[in-house]
């Protein structure tokens, strides 16, 4: 990343790494469409408790959605510090990012274990299995944007951010935006919507 | 961070192993997929090899139930995932920079990694012959006989785990040429100007990006319903089978679409050159392609006619399904109208081209046959279906790949394919492709049900059978004459820049093109665009008779070799070898590749005094 600003050519004007990322995001939708796609088709199915209606706590999670969305929140702020090369501002945002991102995985272990002492697991019944896939892989997601958010901030307290690099900030940025709006979808449908299903459902319905 | 960068000093060397280990230049990395698919490729067609004995009598006890079960499986999954998918990578690696008028791809370093996971992954399920536990449900796995209960040993998770590490692979391809194509083409080169083969290859690549995250998530589920006790394809939980089903053909419907439509890119390139024509409808061949790419994705269920989904969805799937043809027809008389009156000349890329065309027609039509759901019960399951997907992967797909290595050898080595030895070659794929796979039509509708590894001699399959394996022997010696042309062209002189006269820009440079491709970067004058340079200088009385000169290559800035991409990817070959047997060789390979992304993201793409 020390290689300044890069004053490369291409056919549309749009820097390689954006566009590589954007086409990543598009092919990570697919990933989180099929893994939601697995929860919609098993919903209602579970023969066996608990259900969701029993262990869903839709507030708690309500607080750690409102604390995930106010990362992006701290997301912006921290390219808007980039751009304005305010380095102690950069750092200080990127950290609150990760922060406010941990704080959210802090929640996530509490409630992965308040669910698993109440007798949610993996194989005791289908939503187990697909609650805790598809939250799992989200929070793996969130953790990776931790990390990258985390070595940016090294990044620049060593002074290496700034205008000219505000691309890797930019980049974490539209990866981190990705990974919030992904939990909204995922928070709408399987607390919102889904947190009230009882039993399975009749034949049919 | 910077302190692991600095430790190592960055690999200076372009000779060598270490050179080719380390390198990031597109042309090498393509000879390296080429090399290690074709690798694939034979150990695929011995694996064939076994299930033709096999089946070349009745009641043959030649290989037990079980190891015939694991032949049909790798022979497939090795077709599908490590040669059919790397030999097409391996033409856009060379073909597509120079295509486009670029000193190479957009990430370099991003390709050699997408190289050596596909070589780790190929060697991590190759790994099941050593412990003796491989793969055995088939190419598409169909849960729940994938479940523990019914495929006890590890042979299933071999194939999941090296799936999802060749599906990184592919998708980090997929992006990588996505970004070359859009964004690094020469001035000049919109994208109607682009020559087909390119525009076939960002059609797939997108197709790659779309569809490998649907086949992971059916692989994470598979494996943690075998290793984590979850029931996602287990009835008696509540989990469907059917949704495995789903998952593969959504994925596997556009995967039909990635082993072909670079064949088919190909195709369109070698035509036009050998008929002395542009392409006839230009237009059309892009769009119908495009089409197909959409459409790819509305058809899957006619994998799934006999499961029971209802006549609303077999009738929706069959008329959707019966569309698709539509573009696939148009392409093909578009080819034909390429021919048209054309100036033919009839040298190896060219026959492999036109073998191409009719074996797929054949294939095509077939394939019609069974988008009619109620035709297609009876041949659910049977050799007509096998029949069916030789016609179009290898009449289609590897044709197109042997038309396309007879064209562009030139342009790699500088030398020329022995053309004798090449029509050979063509003859004896051709007839002995046709006498293997054609005979398994009559088979399939007299009832021969695929993947039964014998059958007793009332049943009357013995005859067509024996052709079948007597076919399978005049492929197999076309390969070893391919292997020989390969060979003996070491001794053979140097060609030219330009033998067959082509109209694609890669031309117009050395053979074997200089490591930074361009000297110059040309402006595109239009499609077939060496061909207007060459009139033009006809034109101008000053024919072209050499290549566009070549420079000192320390005057041009290029990406400088890199260890990382081959670090990382064994990071990333210990994860999957870790879920194979020790937990813990997960967490090392996991810090192997984080170690390895620090180092990358560290390391300027060219570094600073390495003008190369």
């Amino acid at each position: 990343m020390a290689h300044a600003i890069e004053h490369e050519y291409t056919t549309t004007g749009l820097n390689h790494r954006k566009m590589l990322m954007w086409v990543f995001l598009g092919s990570d939708c697919l990933f989180f469409g099929s893994l939601i796609a697995t929860y919609m088709v098993y919903r209602g199915q579970s023969l066996v408790g608990p259900y969701p209606v029993d262990i869903i706590n839709v507030p708690v999670t309500t607080i750690s959605t409102f604390v995930l969305l106010l990362s992006s929140f701290a997301m912006v702020q921290a390219l808007a510090a980039t751009h304005a090369d305010n380095r102690r501002a950069i750092v200080g945002w990127l950290l609150a990012t990760a922060f406010l991102g941990a704080i959210f995985i802090g929640f996530q272990i509490v409630e992965f274990n308040t669910f698993k002492n109440e007798g949610l697991t993996l194989g005791g019944n289908l939503f187990g299995a697909t609650f805790f896939t598809l939250t799992g892989f989200h929070g793996a997601h969130v953790t990776l944007g931790i990390i990258w958010l985390v070595a940016l901030a090294i990044l620049g307290k060593k002074g290496r951010l700034g205008p000219n690099t505000a691309l890797d900030v930019e980049l974490c940025g539209l990866y981190w935006h990705f990974v919030d709006i992904v939990w909204i979808v995922i928070f709408t449908l399987l607390y919102l919507i889904g947190g009230f299903d009882a039993g399975p459902a009749p034949l049919g319905g | 961070m910077a302190a692991i960068t600095s430790v190592i000093p960055r690999p200076t060397s372009y000779e060598g192993l270490w050179g080719w280990m380390t390198t990031v230049d597109h042309k090498r990395i393509a000879v390296l997929y080429g090399v290690t698919a074709f690798i694939f490729l034979l150990i695929a067609g011995l694996e064939a090899g076994v299930i033709r004995m096999q089946l070349a009598s009745a009641d043959s006890t030649l290989v037990s139930p079980g190891r015939f079960n694991q032949m049909f499986t790798m022979h497939a999954t090795t077709m599908v995932f490590m040669v059919i998918m790397p030999l097409s990578v391996s033409f856009f690696n060379f073909v597509i920079p120079l295509a486009i008028g670029a000193r190479d791809v957009a990430f370099p370093r991003l390709n050699a990694l997408s190289y050596w996971i596909f070589l780790f992954g190929g060697i991590l399920l190759h790994m099941s012959f050593v412990v003796d536990q491989v793969p055995d449900a088939g190419w598409f796995s169909y849960a729940n006989l994938t479940e523990k209960p019914f495929s006890v040993d590890r042979g299933l998770d071999f194939w999941s785990i090296s799936l999802l590490v060749l599906g990184t692979s592919s998708v980090a391809g997929g992006l990588n040429f996505i970004v070359t194509i859009i964004n690094m083409r020469a001035p000049g080169m919109s994208m109607m100007r682009m020559p087909v083969f390119v525009w076939m290859t960002l059609i797939t690549s997108i197709l790659l990006v779309l569809a490998f995250p649907v086949i992971t998530v059916g692989l994470i589920e598979l494996t943690m319903d075998r290793n984590f006790g979850t029931h996602f394809f287990i009835p008696a939980q509540g989990g469907d089978p059917i949704l495995w089903q789903h998952l593969f053909w959504v994925f596997g419907h556009p995967e039909v679409y990635i082993l072909i439509l670079p064949a088919m890119g190909i195709v369109s390139e070698i035509l036009p050159t050998f008929s002395r024509k542009p392409l006839f409808g230009y237009p059309f061949v892009i769009f119908s392609g495009i089409v197909i790419a959409i459409m790819g994705w509305a058809v899957w269920s006619h994998h799934m006619f006999t499961v029971g989904l209802g006549p609303v969805a077999n009738s929706v799937f069959t008329i959707t399904t019966m569309l698709i043809a539509v573009p696939t027809g148009v392409k093909i008389f578009n080819w034909i109208g390429t021919l048209w009156r054309g100036a033919l000349e009839f040298t190896t890329p060219m026959m492999f081209a036109l073998g191409f065309v009719a074996l797929f027609i054949i294939g095509g039509l077939s394939g019609v046959s069974h988008a009619v759901s109620p035709s297609d019960f009876q041949q659910q399951d049977t050799y007509y279906i096998v029949a069916h997907i030789h016609y179009v992967l290898f009449g289609g797909s590897m044709f197109g790949i042997f038309a396309g290595t007879y064209y562009w050898f030139p342009k790699i080595t500088g030398k020329m394919l022995n053309e004798t030895l090449g029509k050979i070659n063509f003859w004896l794929l051709f007839i002995g492709m046709n006498l293997t796979f054609f005979p398994m039509h009559f088979l399939g509708l007299n009832g021969m049900p695929r993947r039964i590894y014998t059958y007793t001699a009332e049943f009357g399959w013995e005859y067509l059978n024996q052709i079948a394996s007597f076919g399978y022997l005049v492929l197999l010696i076309g390969i070893l004459v391919f292997m020989y042309n390969v060979w003996q062209s070491r001794n053979s002189r140097h060609v030219g820049h330009d033998p067959w006269d082509a109209p694609g820009i890669e031309w117009s440079i050395a053979s074997p093109p200089p490591p930074y491709n361009f000297a110059e970067i040309p402006q595109v004058l239009g499609r077939d665009h060496y061909w207007i340079v060459k009139e033009n200088a006809e034109a101008a009385g000053t024919p072209i008779t050499g290549p566009e000169p070549t420079v000192d290559p320390k005057s041009i800035h290029m990406p400088s070799p890199s260890y990382w991409p081959l670090f990382t990817a064994v990071g990333v070959a210990l994860i999957g070898g870790g879920l194979l047997s020790h937990f813990a060789l997960s967490f090392v390979g996991g810090a192997i590749a984080f170690v390895g992304v620090i180092g990358w993201s560290n390391e300027p793409a060219a570094a600073p005094n390495d003008h190369h």
